[in-house]
């Protein structure tokens, strides 16, 4: 076992400071809901010997949930990749390509067989048995069936694998359907989801983290979704609330109202029927998010929002 | 003797591609390019609100997460007929540009180095030597003996603990690697550096955009951050384009240069014929002639003979497709009639269609883009140009080729981020004169039909959408990597990524190192493996590395 002096020896090589990565630990253990004097703990967690095992398998997705994990920044993805965990499949970013990439999923899943983590993005297409959607000549639902109910547990990222997304949207062309869906009583493993177009990556990590920490997952929704991102709406933590409860709306994106950010729920704003940590916890190192841009939220986190939100700028 | 080899899945990419070759005597004959995904997002359209469509067709991509959000509101603005106010112009052109900054970097460093770079042979690297190195060809902080001492260690540390991660089965140790350890050093220290430096780039999309992926702040008639248009904001966009700018000049250009140094052959291969550019970046309401980067059109290579794009002239061939039928049809009246079999590259072998223009295959991109400019003596691509090809000792021919197309994405990084601090500066001083208006309302049309032309990181992207009783009645999208990496066309032309990649040399079709140089030099936005068939038994090889 390292020593935690150590550890933070090896940071400060780095170039991180102490005050930075314990900053990190009390994002993190903030996001996750849990109490300040944790924050030491979470670092600790941080410091295991073996990086655990981590497979992202892309289905039918845009690459956005991908995009998002790398603008972390508690951790940098360099850390979490480098230092954290062991990110041995991962079609964007690996080094290798076709055979050797599909091997390295294998070697993973044989030698971690039950205490790998895999994180599935995009929905799975059912049309034609599958063959909308193919890597390496199979069927992307040949690929989940044969790895996701060997892992320890599967994170759905973003809301394509966690309730269909996007591809699932009237008139769903490819039948595309969310993990669960398409394995049903397959996937004997548990799932946590993550959804949102695409999710903060502080959900991701925090979910990660709480593993490393508790050995366990996070406390989940009736949607499985962990309750320390996921508990609250939109609109309850809205730092445009006041402006609701004193009746002061936005009609026109070209007003006074909209450039004295007033409440959005006339241009369409989902944010009271959205459960989502998106005005606390604010996107790409705090930030913003799409409200403050003034545009109204639109539900991305909440099953079938491309069809039961929409049309977007009507009210609800 | 022939052989075949499949890349499936290709990596490093956007997307699900397959790459098949066919290889004689050490170099590729012929070339299949295959996407593997259909979604069906233009089905998906049909009968929504018009104004929806931009939050659907953002979703294409999550990579060029902002263009397809942008195509769409400009498609719907043309058919509303509304002239969107010069402060969304402005504000579109910044979220656009940073869309460049952030893409680019992230494809050199994370989708495309490690074709180039060792990262094994860093491990023994002389330190001294890396930092000598780096100090010549730049002015970059964190270039000291110490600073690649560290990143050293930690590669080592992280090769010691048999978790080998992203870097598992990489193609280490091939004989196609030329750099020496000192540079893979240098090359793998910015790799890390880049990590870090892309998610603060991302940060300006942040700033007007509410968040990246997947800014949130366009609208049909303009753009919605009303309260982010303040002084606080836009120090803070100003300060995160400065420092990506240092990124830019003083690592990414310097490296592009260290880097092709020693791959000059690589300007003699992988070169294609036609291009495309339609241009972007208004400077007005007045398109193309505004556009900073213009539109055009090259044929046979004539640099020195642009012609005018007309439109009209495009068509999506489906006869290699998995659609309904063999014809070809122009966006504005194109159909998606989906229709799987089996992949057969001899018959039908690709969710992509075939675009054409003038029934011409045309490499769209960033290197269409500088030669375009550069035909049409635009100053700023000029000068990095020649400033380039000055510095490498290689002829304009040098720039049809698979580094020539790499250099143009890094040239015109260069340039974009310097043209953007002139956005900035009318945009504030609009503001000082009291102009802060960023929408313009407009009335929905029972009918109508709007096209969006743009520019954006991997080439020419058009939308086209058709409404009736104000509704979605057709939407067609002709995206970059369809024209760069569809299949053949209903006349069997290849497509510019199949005619790129034959004369490329396979020092070792287990290993096919070389193939995926020319197809990610194209930043392919779709995934893929490699496969090697025999012709004669049609047996797949499943080969093992190292």
């Amino acid at each position: 076992m390292r020593t935690k002096d150590f550890f933070y020896e090896e940071l400060e090589e780095q170039g991180v400071s102490r005050r930075d990565f314990l900053k990190f630990c009390t994002m993190v253990t903030a996001a996750m809901g849990l109490g300040p004097s944790l924050a030491p703990k979470v670092a600790e967690a941080l410091v295991a010997q073996n990086r655990p095992p981590v497979v992202w398998l892309a289905f039918s997705e845009c690459t956005g949930c991908a995009e998002s994990l790398l603008r972390t920044s508690y951790p940098w993805i360099d850390q979490l990749v480098l230092d954290i965990i062991s990110l041995d499949y991962h079609e964007t970013i690996m080094a290798a390509a076709g055979t050797q990439a599909e091997d390295a999923l294998a070697a993973t899943v044989k030698k971690h067989e039950g205490k790998f983590i895999c994180i599935v993005d995009g929905a799975i297409p059912m049309a034609d048995g599958g063959a909308w959607g193919m890597v390496g000549g199979k069927p992307m639902l040949e690929i989940a069936k044969e790895v996701c109910p060997k892992a320890l547990a599967n994170i759905c990222i973003g809301t394509c694998s966690s309730f269909g997304g996007v591809a699932h949207a009237a008139p769903n062309p490819s039948g595309a359907v969310s993990l669960e869906e398409a394995l049903g009583d397959a996937l004997k493993t548990p799932v946590v989801k993550i959804p949102g177009c695409p999710p903060n990556p502080i959900n991701l990590v925090g979910t990660v983290v709480n593993f490393l920490l508790f050995g366990k997952l996070p406390e989940l929704d009736s949607l499985k979704r962990p309750l320390f991102a996921y508990g609250q709406t939109v609109h309850d933590q809205c730092p445009r609330r006041s402006h609701f409860e004193n009746g002061e709306f936005v009609e026109s994106f070209d007003s006074d109202e909209a450039r004295q950010g007033y409440c959005l729920y006339n241009m369409g704003c989902k944010g009271p029927e959205t459960y989502n940590n998106c005005p606390s916890v604010r996107f790409n190192d705090r930030q913003s998010w799409p409200v403050q841009a003034g545009h109204p939220c639109i539900g991305c986190s909440e099953p079938d929002f491309w069809d039961k939100m929409s049309p977007f700028y009507k009210s609800l | 003797m022939t052989q075949r080899v499949v890349i499936d899945p290709i990596t490093r990419i956007e997307g699900h591609l397959r790459i098949e070759v066919e290889v004689a005597n050490g170099k590729v004959k012929n070339a299949w390019s295959s996407s593997t995904l259909f979604r069906g997002l233009e089905l998906i359209l049909q009968g929504r609100d018009p104004r929806d469509a931009w939050l659907f067709t953002q979703r294409a991509c999550g990579v060029c997460t902002y263009v397809h959000g942008l195509a769409s509101v400009r498609c719907v603005d043309d058919a509303v007929k509304v002239t969107i106010p010069p402060n969304a112009r402005l504000i579109r052109n910044l979220l656009l540009g940073s869309q460049f900054l952030h893409d680019h970097i992230v494809h050199f460093y994370h989708l495309h180095a490690l074709d180039w770079v060792d990262i094994v042979s860093a491990l023994k690297a002389d330190v001294k030597k890396t930092a000598d190195i780096a100090n010549k060809t730049s002015q970059a902080p964190n270039s000291g003996v110490s600073d690649f001492a560290a990143v050293q260690g930690r590669l080592k540390k992280f090769v010691d603990s048999g978790q080998l991660g992203i870097f598992s089965n990489g193609y280490w140790g091939h004989p196609a690697y030329k750099l020496p350890p000192e540079v893979n050093l240098l090359a793998a220290a910015h790799y890390l550096q880049a990590l870090r430096q892309q998610a603060r780039t991302a940060q300006l999309h942040a700033i007007f955009g509410g968040k990246n992926p997947h800014v949130q702040s366009l609208v049909v008639g303009g753009v919605t951050c009303a309260t982010d248009l303040n002084a606080a904001r836009i120090a803070e966009f100003k300060y995160l384009w400065e420092e990506t700018k240092q990124f830019i000049d003083n690592v990414y250009l310097p490296d592009v240069v260290a880097v092709a140094g020693f791959y000059k052959d690589w300007a003699k291969i992988g070169g294609t014929t036609n291009f495309l550019t339609y241009g972007d970046f208004p400077q007005s309401d007045k398109e193309p002639e505004s556009l900073f980067f213009p539109r055009g059109a090259v044929f046979k290579r004539a640099v020195n003979q642009i012609q005018d794009v007309d439109i009209s002239q495009i068509s999506e061939h489906v006869k290699h497709s998995w659609y309904e039928g063999d014809g070809a049809l122009p966006p504005s009246k194109g159909e998606t009639k989906p229709k799987y079999e089996k992949l057969n590259v001899e018959t039908r072998y690709s969710w992509m269609k075939a675009p054409r223009y003038k029934d011409e295959p045309m490499e769209v991109g960033p290197l269409a883009r500088v030669l375009i400019a550069y035909g049409k003596g635009h100053e700023a691509t000029k000068k990095s140009v020649d400033g380039l090809l000055k510095a490498l000792g290689a002829p304009v021919d040098a720039l049809f080729s698979t580094l020539g197309r790499t250099a143009a994405r890094a040239l015109e990084t260069k340039i974009i981020a310097d043209a953007m601090e002139g956005w900035i500066g009318e945009l504030v001083e609009n503001l000082k004169k009291g102009d802060s208006k960023i929408y313009q309302t407009y009335e929905m049309p029972e009918s109508g039909a709007g096209a969006g032309l743009n520019d954006v990181p991997r080439g020419a992207l058009g939308h086209w959408i058709d409404i009736k009783d104000k509704k979605i009645a057709n939407y067609q999208l002709v995206v970059p990597s369809t024209w760069n990496l569809g299949p053949r066309c209903g006349k069997d032309k290849l497509s510019p990524v199949e005619e790129a990649l034959i004369g490329t040399p396979v020092a070792d079709p287990k290993r096919p190192l070389e193939v995926l140089r020319t197809v990610h030099s194209f930043d392919p936005c779709i995934a893929c493996g490699v496969h090697v068939i025999d012709p004669q038994t049609n047996e797949v090889y499943k080969f093992k590395v190292l």
